[in-house]
């Protein structure tokens, strides 16, 4: 198992050098000039070349590449044309709203889908099964996006009792950043009136997020339930008197969460990326529409900085992913068949 | 001799999308206190169907038994409830599985799952520890002559040869005291030489341990040399019984002599080259008798009517209007 782990820390490592340099490249061939973009068409050519010289951009790129990669280790992406701040100062404002709005909306999917999966597997046939199946065809097949618009129009027109903008309402005072999750500060604070409206503020928007790979996994694990149902060593063990709890909680349930589970880890993963929209949407602070703006406005620091983090998040969750699913299958574990 | 299972006119059909597949058309068969039998056919004649519905374990929501009984020790198994029904399968009969290799779960060790049937036997006092419990699993893997069975105990599934997990699923069934052993063509999917040891390793440990056994095989051959009484049977009806001495020194059904061509063995899964024809559809069986399509003696009668069984001789029945 140790050395399973490492194995895949190490791969971890090369995938993230291989994304750092794909970025780097890219973010140097697009066509247009940075530092000239940054002091807008209007500023003298001396200033232009000034900046060119303090980005670095006069050197021949694997030199530009090597001040860049010490640079993002370090957690210094450079400035951001945009918002003229360095962009980790950004990313230190926008990244824990992000975070905070994927574990929630990961609670939330991973939660509901085994419910409506064991439901639909136990009750499979049944009337149950049969609503659980058409929510889960519409749920898969309705984008995060319009689910968002959806909620908004219920909760922020028709039915107003939950917030619908931002993180916390305005009256109500911030707790002091420590994670920068509001949820978890107010907590670490005790300030149990902030908790209870961030909660609310990230209902909607990790509900509008959650949808999609909710049901998705609930049809994933109901259809591995019910085909390890008809398994040969389920019968056997009936067969032996095995008591029908034991054969559920034990012999059906762990060798089905394990297609389940890599799936989960995949959407998990997922989340940040296509939580634009609905940050969009819900007016969410948060770095997935930081990034995007970027895009729109050519900030290529930016870019890269979220990129970067985007692509490292992505491994570590693929990482824990994997470990979950080696723990519970042995042959993984264990290499062979 | 007392009989401990009795089955009675057993019929088991499946639901299918075109209908039931009315597979066991209605069986007889009974095994005696400390008796061998086999149960000799093709593949795809319903043996494991029939099996299988003794220690009931077919999918429920896909097999309908419209007729029949299976009495266990006086009792019929079909009409149990479930706390009745597991006391059969924790303490009286216990059942070999056909595959292997499907029948262990793969993400349990295989000493978790042999332990998982010890507990579950209800056999044991308050008294018998976990350490007697696994002394009890090692002592049991030793017996199929393993020779390292600690270090099985610990294995996972997909760390085993095939030999090796026919012999722990021969644990599974024989770790805790029973009283009728059933053999799902135990060996099939090995090569000769094992599937020899196999058998004789089984034939050893159900005398031993003084059980009956109902052992399945497509060859006449393999039960020859392990059992006293052999049915034989033919798309899900037994079309001859007798002593193993007797049914070889004066096989009466077609279908026997057929299958006799082929002994010493009757490659699995298909028609030997000694009979024509094929298994006939379970949908819409024929009226008449099901071997009729192929029967090298077929008369008139034997399209419309199923042949009763007659006693041919002493203890020797056959289905068939030739001895009608
Ligand atoms: N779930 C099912 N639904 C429909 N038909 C089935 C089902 N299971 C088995 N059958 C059919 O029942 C017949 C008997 O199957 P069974 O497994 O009992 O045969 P068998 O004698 O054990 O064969 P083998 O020697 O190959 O193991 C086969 O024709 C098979 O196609
Ligand atoms: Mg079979």
């Amino acid at each position: 198992m140790l050395l399973y782990i490492s194995k895949r820390l190490f791969q971890g490592v090369f995938v993230v050098v291989g994304i750092s340099i794909l970025i780097f490249i890219i973010s140097r061939v697009v066509p247009g000039d940075p530092a000239r973009m940054a002091l807008g068409p209007r500023a003298p050519q001396y200033a232009v070349d000034e900046l060119r010289r303090e980005m670095h951009l006069d050197k021949p790129l694997p030199v530009q590449y090597c001040y860049w990669f010490s640079g993002v280790i370090r957690g210094d992406f450079g400035k951001s044309i945009n918002t003229k701040r360095p962009v980790m100062a950004d990313v230190k404002e926008f990244l824990p709203a992000t975070i905070e709005l994927a574990l929630f909306s990961g609670f939330l999917f991973i939660f509901f889908s085994i419910i409506l999966g064991l439901l639909a597997a136990r009750y499979r046939d049944t009337w149950v099964d049969g609503i659980i199946r058409a929510l889960s065809y519409t749920g898969i097949a309705v984008p995060a996006f319009v689910v968002a618009v959806i909620l908004m129009l219920l909760f922020g027109y028709v039915w107003p009792i939950i917030p619908v903008l931002g993180r916390l309402s305005s009256d109500i005072t911030a707790p002091p950043v420590i994670t920068g999750l509001i949820t978890v500060d107010s907590l670490a604070t005790g300030n149990f009136t902030a908790f209870f409206d961030a909660l609310k503020h990230l209902l909607l928007p990790s509900l509008a997020l959650a949808v999609g790979p909710l049901f998705q996994e609930a049809r994933i694990l109901r259809s591995s339930l019910t085909d390890n149902m008809g398994k040969e060593y389920i019968s056997v063990a009936t067969g032996y008197g095995i008591s029908g709890s034991v054969i559920m909680r034990k012999y059906l349930l762990k060798p089905s969460f394990i297609p389940v589970v890599s799936v989960m880890g995949l959407d998990f993963a997922s989340l940040m990326g296509n939580a634009f929209l609905v940050e969009r949407i819900f007016n969410w602070p948060g770095i997935s529409r930081y990034g995007i703006n970027a895009m729109l406005n050519k900030d290529l620091n930016a870019i890269s900085a979220v990129i970067v983090i985007f692509g490292a998040i992505f491994i570590v969750v693929n990482i824990i992913v994997d470990l979950i699913v080696a723990s519970l299958d042995p042959r993984i574990r264990l290499g062979g068949k | 001799m007392e009989r401990l299972l009795d089955i009675r006119n057993l019929k088991v059909w499946y639901s299918t999308y075109r209908g039931f597949a009315k597979v066991v058309d209605g069986i007889n068969m009974h095994v005696g206190k400390g008796e061998k039998v086999g149960l000799v056919g093709e593949s795809g004649c319903g043996k494991t169907t029939t099996m299988k519905s003794i220690l009931r374990v077919l999918d429920s929501r896909k097999v309908h038994i419209p007729e029949g009984e299976i009495i266990f020790k006086g009792s019929d198994i079909l009409r149990m409830n479930y706390n009745e029904i597991q006391q059969v399968r924790r303490r009286s009969i216990s059942m070999i599985s056909q595959e292997p290799s499907a029948a262990l779960n793969p993400v349990f060790t295989v000493g978790d799952q042999i332990m998982e049937v010890i507990r579950h036997s209800g056999q044991f006092d308050k008294n018998f520890s976990k350490k007697d419990m696994k002394s009890l699993a090692i002592k049991a893997i030793r017996d199929v002559l393993i020779s390292d069975p600690e270090r099985i105990f610990d294995s996972y599934p997909h760390q085993l040869s095939g030999g090796m997990k026919q012999r722990i699923c021969i644990v599974m069934a024989l770790v805790t005291p029973r009283e009728l052993l059933i053999a799902d063509e135990p060996g099939t999917a090995l090569d000769v030489t094992i599937q020899d040891q196999i058998h004789r390793l089984l034939r050893s440990l159900v005398e031993e341990k003084h059980m009956s056994l109902i052992m399945i095989t497509h060859s006449l051959g393999v039960a020859r040399e392990l059992v006293d009484r052999i049915y034989v049977m033919y798309a899900g009806n037994i079309v001859e019984a007798a002593k193993t001495k007797d049914l070889f020194k004066n096989p009466l059904h077609p279908y026997t002599r057929g299958l006799m061509d082929c002994v010493p063995r009757l490659s699995g899964g298909g028609v030997s080259e000694g009979i024509y024809g094929y298994i006939p559809d379970y949908i819409n069986p024929t009226p008449g008798c099901r071997f009729y399509p192929r029967c090298p003696d077929a008369k008139e009668v034997c399209s419309r009517q199923k042949p009763p069984a007659t006693v041919a001789t002493e203890n020797h029945l056959v289905a068939c209007f030739k001895y009608n």
